[in-house]
């Protein structure tokens, strides 16, 4: 029998709405929830800047800023609820949110719907002119089915056996295909790095991390050497190491936006003021590319501040992950962090060119709904995590 | 949860610190350490420049008259990479415009090669620029094919007829001056180099034409002025999005030289009359000089080299042939101021001088026998017979080799003879440098030859540089040579061990040759011109100068150039005496009497000396003739000389005296100053006047030396 029946749940002690309202207010995560609002506010000024100079020819310039504000809206909307949902109830639509999600991933490949940006076919056209991206809210799939798999027969002090890990493993393998296919190589990297650092904080045998590793190295150097990947994708992935060795596309976009970013030096050239920004230089600055935006406007100063806001975000997640009381909590946290860091870090450092290039959005700062909304869903999960653990143990 | 669990998520945590803090620092190497050179990336990356160079400065006379002005043309471009970007890569395009012009459509495709790309013909034929700059492809194209061109711009595609300001040469009096004027060439790689990585907005772009001789070379930056630079905010599209900066162009400045133009043209025809009396003795007569100065300041009045070139036939590229011509006729050179000869008597005033210096008696006998005799070599009296004992002033006038001789000895065995040591006194060469031998005059031209002074210190040097090839000569033998003409092996082979063993050492011979301007010493036509003027204006060597003045554009003087001393000639003020009483007698009884028989010496006296000087290899001796005039008021000193041109009197005389003529406006006897070739009769005092619109005031009528002048005619 599961340890969550439905007789543990009606067993709890009876709290009177208001008071029940009161408490989720004080006891949500205050400094999580200030950063992310602060890192978005932060991004839509980068937005605007980026956006400015290729939206002035338009009727209304401010609109791509207004459809970004209208998204974080949104996504904060989704995230309030996410951590009001019944904690008990997450796990038990997980099957079906992951169900609904592998489903949308297939999307994209239907002719009249799907739709392809620089290559990687992961977009869906909406009516209205919106576009929406399945393998964001992939993650959270992968995340909280992992999460259920690893942690269902589970006492707190046993370790998961092979064969829920493998069954994991098998979870995050369907969707990871599917977007590989997509040709989205940069959300497979992120995805595979949060499938390593669920099954590593599972408490799974050392040998499943190591092999997984292992798999990873191995697999990324077949695929090269088999010319399994195109050659854009190896282009992209080696141009960071050598960015003068041409002008081409995808090289010059490194050295481009290195320029963006060393110009700022300190203090940077003043917001609507960076020429590589304002200029059009640094290709889709608004959200590939934003990091070049506060490097190169902003400043060193700038850019801390928002790498700050970021790390703090990251550092409350890790701390909600290491307090939780359940494994399945823990590993949720677990899952949203390193999606989480691991897109910061590829986003950031390709504009640093210490990462190679791939198309990926910075978290709570790049333009994209469905990666913004995604974010705070994340947060969401992690304030549910939090608020679960302190009514237990109370 | 696992104490497992724990333990990993804490080393994911810091694994997420460690990730942002590796972000960190780099963002500190780019924005901290390295900003500054991304800051310049992103400057370069959003601007472009625009650039129409200025208008180039006129040279004008020293009455005004232009020698150099401009004038546009019609001038059509090709940008490269529009044409490549036609799918057959521009070849229909090419031909086409071929058909338009009127031209082989090979001479444009060769045009389009960038210089050094395979198969480039070399230039300047070639184009020397950047490819993504609008290739010049003929000037003076009709307007009619112009327009006809602009108005079917799809049919010419990268094509573009534009108006550009050429060079012209006015040549008033028909003068050439080419080798004073120069000419003008794309940029060189090297020049680009030397500038290094300079920004300004006045540097040198690839496309420029820069001065590549003469003064258009020396004062290239005076005459070119700074371009209209626009400098333009463009985004990734090469759109314009604003404008940065804006300079509007500085016309170059005028040059005024001290060259007349009248005094040139005929000190031009003059040297080739020269050059023709000698070949009509039968000799050679391949090349010669002519100059002449103003005493007082150094002021070079005229200067002439042959052979010459047209300097039109650079103006819109010259064609290959015509290049190669060029580079294998010597015209290129300038001969009065890069040819280096040896002065033969003309020296012996220097040797003189260094006599009056060092205490010899200048009014003393001395003897001049037909020949001297030193151990086994015999020293010869070129020019003259025996003359048995005679005075030193008749020794300069019948130029009497021995006589010098026996100073130069006098010298040498003073200076301690076989046994002298670097120190040793070597007062003949120590004379010819204080008269600006063996060193640049200093004039306002590039490319001057530095010239040679026989010395004990030349050879010593000369020695150091050459022993290791003559020693290894020496022990070789000249295997080559010897399979052929083994007796003249062994000449070269003795001469090798004999220079390898001591050719450091100033020998007897050699000094006796030094005396007579012989054995190593080489001279300019200008250096020599300059020795002359010292002796005719008392002793004050003074730095050549071919420009006398810059204006501005509107009319405005910016620099009157002022008379430069480059030494002074630090003998007895007696001996320049001596000097200046004495030459004046060459031409009434000496060996410059033969060219100035029927000349009114009596009212223009002329100081001169002759000189016949041997060429090692050439059996007919350097023609020489230098002199100054009016001996008792000394102004114009001229000299002239052609190689292998015979002696001093028969081939340089007459056209010395020819100039002499025309600047003291001389016709049989009679002396009229308003025949003068100068007007008013003498060099002007003042800089010509330049109107405020850019034309200089020159002189009308006959005095403009053009040939159809209407007073008042506009353009």
């Amino acid at each position: 029998m599961s340890m969550f029946s439905v007789t543990d749940v009606m067993s709890r002690p009876k709290i009177p709405s208001r008071q029940r309202g009161a408490a989720y207010w004080r006891e949500l995560d205050w400094v999580l929830v200030i950063a992310s609002v602060l890192t978005a506010i932060f991004g839509s000024m980068l937005v605007w800047s980026a956006s400015r100079s290729d939206m002035a020819a338009e009727n209304d310039p401010q609109s791509y800023l207004k459809r970004h504000l209208l998204n974080i809206a949104i996504g904060i909307a989704l995230g309030v609820l996410v951590s009001k949902v019944n904690y008990r109830s997450l796990l038990a639509y997980t099957p079906i949110i992951y169900g609904l999600s592998v489903f949308t991933l297939i999307l994209p490949f239907l002719p009249g719907i799907g739709a392809s940006v620089a290559g990687a076919r992961a977009w869906v056209d909406l009516p209205g002119g919106f576009t929406l991206q399945p393998s964001e809210f992939a993650k959270i799939a992968v995340i909280l089915m992992m999460a259920s798999v690893l942690a269902e027969k589970q006492d707190s002090e046993s370790e998961p056996r092979d064969r829920e890990v493998l069954v994991s493993i098998g979870v995050a393998a369907l969707p990871l295909l599917i977007i590989l296919f997509q040709n989205d190589t940069g959300t497979v990297l992120i995805l595979g790095s949060v499938v390593l650092s669920i099954i590593a904080v599972s408490g799974a045998r050392t040998r499943w991390v190591v092999g997984l590793i292992g798999g990873a190295v191995v697999s990324i150097m077949l695929a090269v050497q088999l010319g399994l990947l195109k050659s854009y994708q190896v282009a992209r992935l080696t141009s960071f190491i050598n960015p003068h060795s041409d002008t081409g596309s995808t090289a010059w976009n490194a050295n481009q936006a290195r320029i963006a970013i060393g110009g700022g030096g300190m203090t940077g050239y003043g917001l609507f003021e960076g020429p590589q920004t304002q200029g059009s230089f640094v290709p889709v600055n608004e959200s590939d590319f934003i990091f070049t935006v506060v490097g190169e406007e902003l400043g060193f100063i700038g850019a801390m501040v928002l790498l700050i806001l970021l790390g703090v975000i990251l550092v409350r997640g890790i701390l909600i992950a290491l307090r939780a009381d359940d494994l399945y909590g823990r590993l949720v946290a677990t899952g949203v962090v390193a999606w989480l860091t691991f897109q910061m870090f590829e986003n950031v450092g390709m504009s640093l060119g210490i990462m190679p290039i791939t198309g990926i959005p910075l978290p709570f700062v790049s333009a994209g709904g469905t990666a913004m909304m995604a974010c705070w869903v994340g947060i969401g999960l992690l304030e549910n995590v939090r608020l679960h653990g302190r009514r237990t143990l109370r | 949860m696992s104490q497992r669990s724990t333990l990993r998520l804490m080393i994911l945590g810091v694994l997420v610190l460690s990730l942002l803090g590796t972000l960190v620092s780099r963002l500190m190497y780019l924005q901290l350490l390295s900003g500054e050179s991304y800051r310049a990336a992103a400057q370069s990356n959003t601007s472009r420049e625009v650039v129409s160079p200025a208008v180039r400065g006129l040279i004008v006379d020293q009455v005004g008259r232009p020698l150099v002005s401009n004038r546009t043309s019609m001038v059509v471009t090709i940008n490269r990479v529009t044409l490549e970007r036609e799918a057959d890569g521009g070849k229909r395009v090419i031909d086409r415009l071929a058909k338009a012009l009127e031209i082989p459509a090979e001479q444009i495709s060769d045009r389009l090669m960038t210089c050094g790309e395979e198969g480039a013909k070399p230039p300047p034929v070639c184009w020397n620029g950047s490819p993504y700059q609008p290739i010049p492809i003929t000037s003076d194209v009709k307007p009619l094919t112009a327009l006809e061109i602009m108005e079917n711009r799809t049919e010419f595609p990268g094509v573009i007829a534009r108006l550009d300001a050429i060079r012209i040469y006015p040549t008033p009096f028909n003068v050439n001056a080419a080798h004073i004027l120069g000419y003008l060439g794309p940029v060189t790689e090297q020049q680009l180099d030397e500038q290094g990585k300079s920004k300004a907005f006045d540097r040198l772009r690839r496309t420029d034409v820069v001065g590549r001789s003469g003064l258009e070379a020396y004062y290239d930056t005076v005459l070119r002025g700074t371009p209209a630079v626009t400098t333009l905010e463009v985004d990734t599209g090469g759109r314009v999005t604003g404008t940065l900066d804006e300079r509007p162009a500085m016309p170059g400045q005028y040059l005024v030289s001290t060259i007349d133009a009248r005094l040139q043209s005929v000190v031009e025809k003059q040297l080739v009359d020269a050059v023709q009396r000698a070949q009509e003795q039968g000799y050679p007569g391949d090349s010669g000089a002519a100059v002449v100065i103003d005493v007082r300041n150094g002021h070079v009045l005229a200067m002439a080299s042959y052979p010459t070139y047209d300097p039109t036939i650079w103006v819109g590229g010259v064609t290959k042939k015509q290049f190669e011509d060029l580079m294998s006729s010597d015209s290129l050179s300038s001969n009065a101021i890069q040819g280096l000869y040896a002065p033969g008597s003309t020296f012996k005033v220097v040797s003189t001088a260094a006599a009056g210096k060092e205490g010899l008696n200048l009014y003393g006998e001395y003897k001049c026998p037909n020949r001297l005799k030193l151990g086994s070599q015999i020293f010869r009296n070129f020019e003259s017979a025996a003359y048995g004992k005679i005075t030193l002033a008749r020794a300069l006038e019948v130029s009497c080799n021995t006589v010098f001789y026996g100073i130069a000895d006098e010298f040498w065995i003073r200076g301690g003879g076989p046994d002298s040591t670097k120190a040793s006194p070597d007062p003949i060469a120590e004379v010819a440098r204080m008269f600006g031998l063996g060193s640049k005059t200093g004039i306002d031209l590039p490319g001057e030859a530095t010239g040679r002074v026989s010395s004990r210190l030349f050879k010593g040097a000369n020695w150091e540089a050459k022993k290791d090839v003559w020693c290894r000569n020496a022990v070789k033998g000249y295997p080559e040579t010897r399979k052929t003409d083994p007796k003249l092996a062994d000449y070269f082979t003795a001469l090798d061990k004999e220079n390898c063993a001591d050719g450091f050492r100033w020998r007897e011979g050699d000094a006796l040759n030094a005396a007579i301007g012989q054995g190593d010493t080489a001279v300019t036509p200008l250096q020599l011109a300059m020795v002359y003027a010292a002796i005719a204006n008392g002793g004050t060597v003074y730095e050549p100068q071919v420009v006398r003045g810059i204006m501005s554009p509107d009319g405005k003087v910016v620099e009157e150039v002022k008379p430069k001393v480059k030494s002074k000639v630090a003998v007895p003020k007696a001996t320049i005496k001596f000097l200046q009483n004495t030459l004046p007698g060459v031409t009434t009884d000496g060996s410059g009497e033969t060219p100035f028989e029927g000349f009114p010496l009596d009212q223009i006296p002329v100081a001169s000396k002759t000189g016949s000087a041997q060429v090692t290899g050439n059996k007919v001796s350097t023609s020489w003739f230098a002199a100054y005039a009016p001996a008792d008021k000394p102004r114009y000193a001229i000299v002239m000389m052609v190689t292998q041109g015979g002696t001093g009197s028969r081939t340089s005389g007459p056209s010395v005296r020819g100039i002499y003529e025309a600047i003291f406006g001389v016709t049989g006897q009679v002396v009229n100053p308003a025949d003068s070739v100068f007007v008013g009769g003498a060099p002007r005092k003042d800089l010509p006047v330049v109107r405020p619109d850019g034309t200089p005031v020159s002189p009308q009528g006959k005095d403009s030396g053009m040939q159809v002048v209407e007073a008042g005619a506009t353009g």
